[in-house]
């Protein structure tokens, strides 16, 4: 049943299972789940839990076994290869734990690539551009390469990448995976600025609950692929 | 992805791994200019025969014969009473319908005798040509010593050097010089009913007159005759004009003045006991098209009117094959390098997949779809080949020129003229191009296409 109005995301019954030799591997196992549009979803478990894959299943990195994933309106999992690129471009914007920046480009460069995939006119990336690092506080370093940045830096070019295609969806996947506890805070405020500011959807994956707690409007739990708890947290 | 974004982002990543696909670019320039450099020399050598041979005058003319002559003598008799049937007395109206007919150039009696020369009060042997005006432009004498005739009436002499070196053991210092040429000239005898009738035709028309036997039913008696000519040129080749058209010619004088001194030629016996037309006739006549290929339907609508003809189309459609089948050898030896460059592209781009493995899942995840990333290493590849094969051809150029030097520094201390062996014409200057940007992105396809194929995940995953 395709999601009604309010919600950005519905699992129905998804299950992503992965056939290793003669074992099979349930990463993700019927799972529903439903992401109201606007909240800050936290997907909290430990490694192997199967909550970054069932995040992928929800960016449309990634197929699911069986089961449906309705999004904007439509069921992720019925899409060909070049509509689910397309929901990737216009739809979603992601974070990753080792922030995934290209590294012979220069900020400006990596932020500007989605705005190149998403085929945005040359003459308004630069604006965008900007206004995207400057949400992150990074407007004074577009000539910088990854390399010239600390790890909090990159991780909010990298936030500053996910945003300048004004997507209403941001999928993070242990953005404080690779920082000190201090920057991954700082991390998790520009998240929550974001999201309160441009009214976002934000599914956060992280196996730090006081993280969750403190920054999460909702923290759903996964153990073994299975989904073991979803409550909003008070 | 816009394709201003799609080159600028394949340029950029051509360049972060420049090293290695600048060696990668270079071996599709080696296999280029190898291609470039065969084709070229296949051209060339097929230029400068078909020039040598255009020059010779073998393939853009048609020897005209009676359906009278013996030629025919090989053929059945039913053929020969049908070909009599038709058969129409070569003369001077003839020549005139032949010279009418569409890209005809001229058409000119071939006149050749024997003849006694005298230089230095020493009798030589040789034959005698007659050499049409038109002769000066075909090339053949281009590279002679001394001078063409200075006008189509001129009382010269352009002697072949086998035949100048028989007169001197320096035939340079021969020009100027001048020789007495000894013949027979023919004269009609007249006719004893009416002796003071003058031949047919002979005063109308002067050159077609003279050049005509002038038999009628009286015949004709031969006086000996001597004309001075003056040297004006040695020609280092034989200048065969047509087949048969100067052959064994040795000594080269105007045409109008071989048909004004009427000499008497090896075919006036034979029209002598034929039975005469009244009019004055031609033993054959040389027709020139204004190239080969026009030759056919030249031959065509001359035997139409009732005459014999002859040409070396065949020999010509057989050059072209030969040219041909040498061109397509040439080409795949050539195109061998070009197969190892292009292993060498698939390589690199392979390569490049594997360093970038993860990029491509970043680019994936960000929104770039399988056709974006696969028309990336597609540009990636044709890039490189449009390099290599604009680099490719320049340096088969240069091979060329190098050849060329090589060949006419040898050719010069053999003491002959000097000849352009490479020809670089310019489709194949853009066909080598295109040709090397086709195979690279032929190479490319697989890994492009694995490339796309890449599951966003797993690449995200890679190290």
């Amino acid at each position: 049943m395709p999601p009604g109005n309010g919600f950005a995301v519905r699992t129905e019954r998804v299950s992503r299972h992965y056939q290793m030799g003669s074992t099979m591997i349930r990463a993700v196992d019927d799972i529903t789940l439903e992401v109201r549009a606007g909240e800050f979803l936290a997907l909290l478990g430990s490694s192997g839990s199967g909550k970054s894959t069932l995040l992928n299943l929800m960016a449309g990195l990634d197929r699911p076994t069986s089961g449906a994933i309705f999004a904007q309106g439509r069921n992720l999992s019925e899409l060909n290869s070049l509509e689910l690129a397309r929901y990737r471009s216009r739809t979603v914007g992601m974070v990753f734990q080792s922030f995934n920046l290209l590294p012979r480009m220069t900020l400006e460069e990596n932020v500007e690539l989605p705005l190149r995939l998403a085929e945005v006119d040359r003459a308004e990336r630069a604006t965008r551009v900007q206004e995207a690092l400057l949400h992150v506080g990074l407007e004074k370093r577009l000539t910088h390469r990854p390399s010239e940045l600390s790890g909090g830096e990159q991780q909010r070019a990298a936030l500053a990448r996910a945003l300048v295609n004004r997507p209403p969806l941001l999928f993070a996947d242990e953005p404080t995976g690779n920082l000190d506890s201090a920057t991954g805070e700082s991390i998790m405020v520009v998240l929550r600025e974001i999201q309160r500011s441009l009214g976002m959807t934000i599914v956060l994956v992280t196996h730090e609950r006081p993280l969750a707690e403190k920054f999460a409007d909702r923290i759903a739990s996964v153990a073994d692929g299975k989904l073991v708890s979803d409550g909003v947290h008070p | 992805m816009k394709s201003g974004d799609l080159a600028e982002l394949a340029l950029r990543n051509l360049r972060e791994a420049l090293l290695r696909n600048s060696l990668t670019t270079l071996g599709v320039a080696v296999g280029v200019a190898s291609l470039v450099a065969m084709l070229s020399l296949g051209v060339g050598l097929q230029e400068l025969a078909s020039k040598r041979l255009a020059n010779s005058g073998l393939f853009d003319t048609v020897l005209v014969t009676s359906r009278r002559n013996l030629r025919d003598f090989n053929r059945s008799s039913a053929d020969k009473s049908a070909s009599l049937q038709k058969a129409q007395p070569l003369d001077d109206d003839a020549r005139k319908a032949m010279a009418l007919l569409p890209n005809v150039v001229e058409v000119y009696p071939q006149i050749r005798f024997p003849t006694e020369v005298r230089y230095n009060g020493n009798p030589f042997s040789t034959v005698v040509a007659g050499v049409p005006a038109s002769a000066r432009g075909n090339g053949a004498y281009d590279g002679m010593q001394g001078n063409f005739f200075s006008s189509p009436t001129a009382e010269e002499a352009i002697l072949q050097i086998e035949f100048a070196k028989d007169l001197s053991d320096r035939p340079s210092t021969l020009i100027g010089k001048e020789l007495i040429v000894r013949y027979v000239e023919r004269q009609p005898l007249a006719p004893q009913s009416a002796p003071a009738d003058p031949p047919t035709g002979k005063k109308a028309d002067g050159s077609a007159a003279a050049s005509a036997n002038d038999t009628t039913n009286e015949g004709f008696s031969i006086v000996p005759r001597e004309k001075k000519l003056r040297i004006v040129g040695i020609i280092e080749t034989e200048p065969a004009a047509g087949f048969g058209g100067f052959g064994n010619g040795r000594l080269f004088i105007p045409l109008e003045v071989a048909t004004a001194l009427r000499a008497a030629q090896v075919t006036d016996l034979r029209d002598a006991v034929r039975t005469p037309s009244g009019k004055p006739t031609y033993a054959n006549l040389t027709v020139r098209a204004k190239s080969p290929s026009q030759v056919e339907a030249i031959e065509s609508s001359i035997k139409n009117m009732g005459f014999s003809t002859f040409s070396l189309l065949d020999a010509t459609r057989n050059l072209r094959l030969f040219f041909t089948i040498f061109d397509l050898l040439l080409a795949i030896f050539g195109s061998l390098a070009l197969a190892v460059a292009t292993l060498g592209i698939i390589n690199t781009l392979v390569m490049a997949i594997l360093e970038r493995r993860r990029e491509i899942g970043i680019l994936k995840a960000l929104g770039a779809a399988d056709l974006d990333v696969k028309q990336l290493f597609f540009v990636e590849a044709g890039v490189m080949g449009l390099l290599g094969g604009i680099f490719g051809v320049c340096m088969g150029w240069l091979i060329g020129r190098a050849v060329t030097w090589g060949t006419n520094l040898y050719l010069q201390r053999q003491n002959l003229p000097p000849a352009h062996v490479f020809s670089v014409p310019w489709w194949l200057v853009l066909g080598g191009i295109a040709f090397a940007v086709v195979v690279s992105l032929a190479a490319g396809l697989y890994p492009a296409t694995r490339a796309a194929r890449l599951n966003p995940v797993e690449a995200l995953r890679y190290e």
